[in-house]
């Protein structure tokens, strides 16, 4: 399927105005690609897309927003590119179309996989088990898990790599990717340039607050990755079955990580209530709202298991928690989660542009 | 409004840089202070809001400036462009103090980026503002929100009431109500006069009725007159102004830095009649740019073609908008409205005069044609590869040079001497410094310099 014309049509517009102004170059990554060519071809509209983070930097300093005649908006223009690109390379796009949009079918979902978790847990209740395990097998969990997450990023696999062919992303080398690994690991381009943050929730006033939740997020997501892996490695490599101690690897990394995504995803929704919805993709704010709420679900269950540890709450809480786990792998390939993906692969693509026009030039 | 007092110690007449300056200044002395913007919050900041960088003295490097760029060389800079129309004293003054804005300014919210792709040229000499000016104009505002500053939009100033050597009050329509605003001290940092066509046409000719304006449409000089009629000293030529040839499809009003066009020296440049008029590449594009807008504004309707072939496509900052492009000169005429005959005649008569040669795009490349009326002097290359390119030119009116003279401390000077209580700052009396001409980031720096002066001067008078 090819791009939505109309959009593309007048995102080249804005940009072709925008590339002729060049006063944002030091806010973000995106003006100096912008500023590599005349003539934008789809590809390289949707590699600008998905270099932008939205910081709304530009937006605030541009002389040309409404009510001026030429009615700028990049920000808003690249989020609505980079979201119908997300939905166009996802595979089945009807899924992307549904749960980008739409909270409800989030939220409906969640219900589903909710009942069939209480159904599971009492219908496969194992004969013997120690702490959750004692509610659902280890070899169930992994037996339903394991596809769940790894069919999705088989999912979000296929869709990068036409993502890869569409900007004309180039051979891949470390130094790209350690880049793009340095920049989304400080979120440089949240950073506005200047180290003061970006506009998105205080109109034209700079604040570090994205920066600050989306670090608590994505850190404590990680962490609490590692939390899982750990424990995956303990269980098979030294035999060491759930449950653990306080003192050991999954709740050193998870209780931390769940802290952080629970503060995360509280400061992010804050955000997002306060930030301006004309200057993103307005038609996915539902579907963006409900993917914070579900990340923090996530973790806010997961902290509710532990501390509900030998208690009668542990078996509803293990429902819930999973629940919530299995539709976060179920919708990563059709939710903001792709955003992760896309993000950095437009900076390894971005990384391996630059190079080359710096060695041309 | 409700929460104003009765008398302010300080209004300030005008939004842009040099008013805020003003502001800001006057308000950290403990002064109270209003600031009047003529035009609706969306389009503040005048036309700072279209600005990009602030030329600014240096004795070492200093981010984001590189190498030195010391007194002599500044004013030697100036009095160039200016043909030594310029008051020294005022000239050196505001240089000097230059050095100390930059880190004002920074304390105050503004943020700075290395210069921009395509003005390598500037780094060494000019400050460029991260975001452009509407980005330090959001800067200043919510400094000046912060240190209590009441501001007011759509707030425009009619008649600034004079009784002797003091200002009592302004009159002033605020959203379309007439509102008296009281003070003790009085700036005016309103602009020039340069979005008042009807003006512009009775100082300049009828044919100012085609140019097009780059900035605000709200600098209409309605302050400066009442000023100038109720006897100020004025200074700057009232006929002229500084225009430049832009893209002949921009806006009438605030088409901004994106409508400028960089492909003179690489074109032939012709007119309604398909007529080359003057030589092209007499010198590099930065030192010739600003006389363009006068060349075009001679030519009959007020207007120039820009030709290029598809060799030269590349050689400069893109356009706001697509070029007209075709493959023969005769559609590319069709499609401008020229005539394709005569059209035709001219690029023959042009290819036929260019000589072999080396092209250096950057520099003077002595690659000149031979015996035209109209020489092009470098850069001369034939129209012969297709597809050719056309660009419409129209003169872009910058800024008017009439204003009010001031003294060093930017006061305003009746007849019988400077007035007790009236300060200004900014493009309303910049005509003091810069009499002709333009050089790049100077008007910014004479707002910022004479903004503080007048803040300070103010708030000192109040205290």
């Amino acid at each position: 399927m090819s791009p939505d014309p109309t959009l593309m049509d007048e995102a080249r517009r804005q940009i072709e105005i925008c590339n002729a102004c060049r006063y944002c170059e030091g806010y973000c990554s995106v003006f100096p690609a912008m500023t590599r060519q005349k003539a934008f071809a789809d590809g390289d509209l949707t590699h600008l897309a998905n270099l932008c983070h939205n910081c709304r930097g530009c937006y605030y300093a541009c002389q040309y927003t409404a009510p001026h005649e030429f009615a700028l908006n990049i920000p808003a223009v690249l989020a609505d590119l980079r979201v119908e690109g997300w939905e166009r390379l996802a595979r089945p796009q009807a899924f992307a179309r549904l749960f980008q949009r739409h909270g409800v079918a989030m939220a409906g979902l969640l219900v589903v996989v909710l009942a069939l978790f209480f159904w599971a847990l009492a219908a496969l209740r194992p004969e013997e088990g120690a702490g959750f395990y004692a509610y659902l097998a280890h070899n169930t969990m992994i037996a339903i898990f394991i596809p769940a997450f790894v069919l999705p990023l088989a999912l979000i696999a296929l869709s990068l790599r036409d993502y890869w062919r569409e900007v004309g992303g180039g051979r891949v080398r470390l130094a790209h990717i350690l880049s793009a690994l340095e920049s989304a690991a400080r979120l440089k381009n949240l950073s506005g340039g200047h180290g003061d943050g970006c506009n998105f929730e205080s109109g034209d006033r700079f604040t570090d607050r994205r920066r600050l939740f989306h670090h608590l997020m994505m850190y404590g997501f990680l962490l609490c990755f590692a939390s899982t892996a750990s424990g995956t490695i303990m269980h098979y490599g030294l035999g060491w079955e759930a449950p653990y101690p306080l003192w050991s690897a999954p709740k050193l990394f998870g209780l931390p990580g769940g802290v952080m995504m629970v503060a995360g995803a509280t400061g992010l929704v804050w955000l997002k209530l306060r930030a301006d919805p004309e200057l993103g993709a307005a038609q996915v704010w539902g579907g963006e709202m409900a993917f914070v709420l579900l990340l923090g679900a996530v973790a806010l269950t997961g902290l509710a298991l532990y501390a509900a540890t030998g208690s009668g709450l542990v078996g509803p809480l293990l429902a819930i928690h999973l629940a919530t786990v299995m539709v976060l792998f179920l919708v990563m390939p059709f939710s903001k989660m792709v955003h992760g993906f896309f993000r950095l692969a437009a900076l390894v693509a971005e990384a391996g542009k630059s190079a080359t026009a710096g060695k041309r030039a | 409004m409700r929460d104003w007092p009765a008398t302010f110690d300080l209004a300030v007449a005008g939004g842009g840089n040099a008013a805020l300056c003003a502001a800001i200044t006057a308000a950290e002395a403990g002064a109270s202070v209003v600031v009047l913007e003529g035009a609706p919050k969306p389009y503040r900041g005048g036309n700072s809001r279209h600005t990009r960088n602030f030329r600014c003295m240096h004795r070492e490097p200093m981010f984001p400036l590189t190498g030195r760029y010391e007194e002599e060389e500044y004013l030697d800079d100036l009095l160039r462009v200016t043909k030594g129309k310029t008051d020294e004293e005022l000239a050196r003054l505001v240089i000097r103090l230059s050095e100390q804005c930059l880190l004002w300014m920074q304390a105050h919210g503004v943020r700075f980026q290395p210069s921009l792709s395509g003005t390598l040229s500037l780094s060494r000499t000019n400050a460029f503002f991260l975001g452009g000016g509407k980005a330090l104009v959001n800067a200043y505002y919510n400094t000046a929100a912060d240190l209590g500053v009441k501001i007011a939009y759509e707030a425009q100033v009619r008649h600034v009431h004079r009784e002797g050597a003091r200002i009592t009050h302004l009159e002033a329509e605020i959203a379309g109500q007439p509102v008296t605003v009281n003070a003790r001290a009085f700036i005016l940092a309103s602009g020039g006069f340069q979005a008042d066509i009807d003006w512009l046409a009775r100082a300049w000719g009828p044919s100012a009725r085609n140019f097009l304006i780059r900035g605000t449409p709200y600098n209409r000089g309605v302050v400066l007159r009442d000023m100038l009629e109720q006897g100020a000293e004025s200074v700057g030529d009232p006929t002229q102004c500084h225009a430049v040839a832009i893209d002949g499809r921009a806006p009438k009003y605030d088409g901004g830095i994106v409508t400028r066009l960089d492909c003179v020296p690489f074109s032939i440049v012709v007119n309604r009649d398909s007529e080359r008029f003057h030589d092209e590449g007499e010198d590099v594009w930065p030192k010739r740019y600003a006389i363009w807008g006068r060349l075009v504004a001679a030519q009959p309707d007020q207007v120039g073609y820009a030709l290029i072939d598809s060799k030269s496509i590349d050689l400069f900052m893109p356009s706001v908008f697509p070029p007209a492009r075709a493959d023969t000169i005769e559609e590319l005429a069709a499609q401008m409205g020229l005539d394709p005959q005569a059209l035709r005649r001219t690029v023959d008569g042009f290819n036929a005069a260019c000589r072999p040669g080396e092209f250096h795009p950057t520099e003077l490349d002595g690659l000149r044609t031979v015996g035209l009326n109209v020489p092009k002097s470098n850069w001369a290359r034939p129209l012969d590869t297709p597809p050719f390119y056309g660009y419409q030119l129209r003169p872009g009116v910058t800024f008017t040079y009439l204003g009010l003279k001031v003294d060093s401390k930017a006061r305003v000077h009746g007849a019988d001497g400077p007035i007790r209580n009236l300060w200004a700052a900014g493009e309303i009396m910049a005509g003091s410094i810069l009499g002709e001409g333009y050089l790049a980031g100077f008007g910014m720096t004479i707002g910022t310099v004479f903004g503080r002066i007048a803040g300070k001067e103010a708030a000192a008078h109040v205290a």
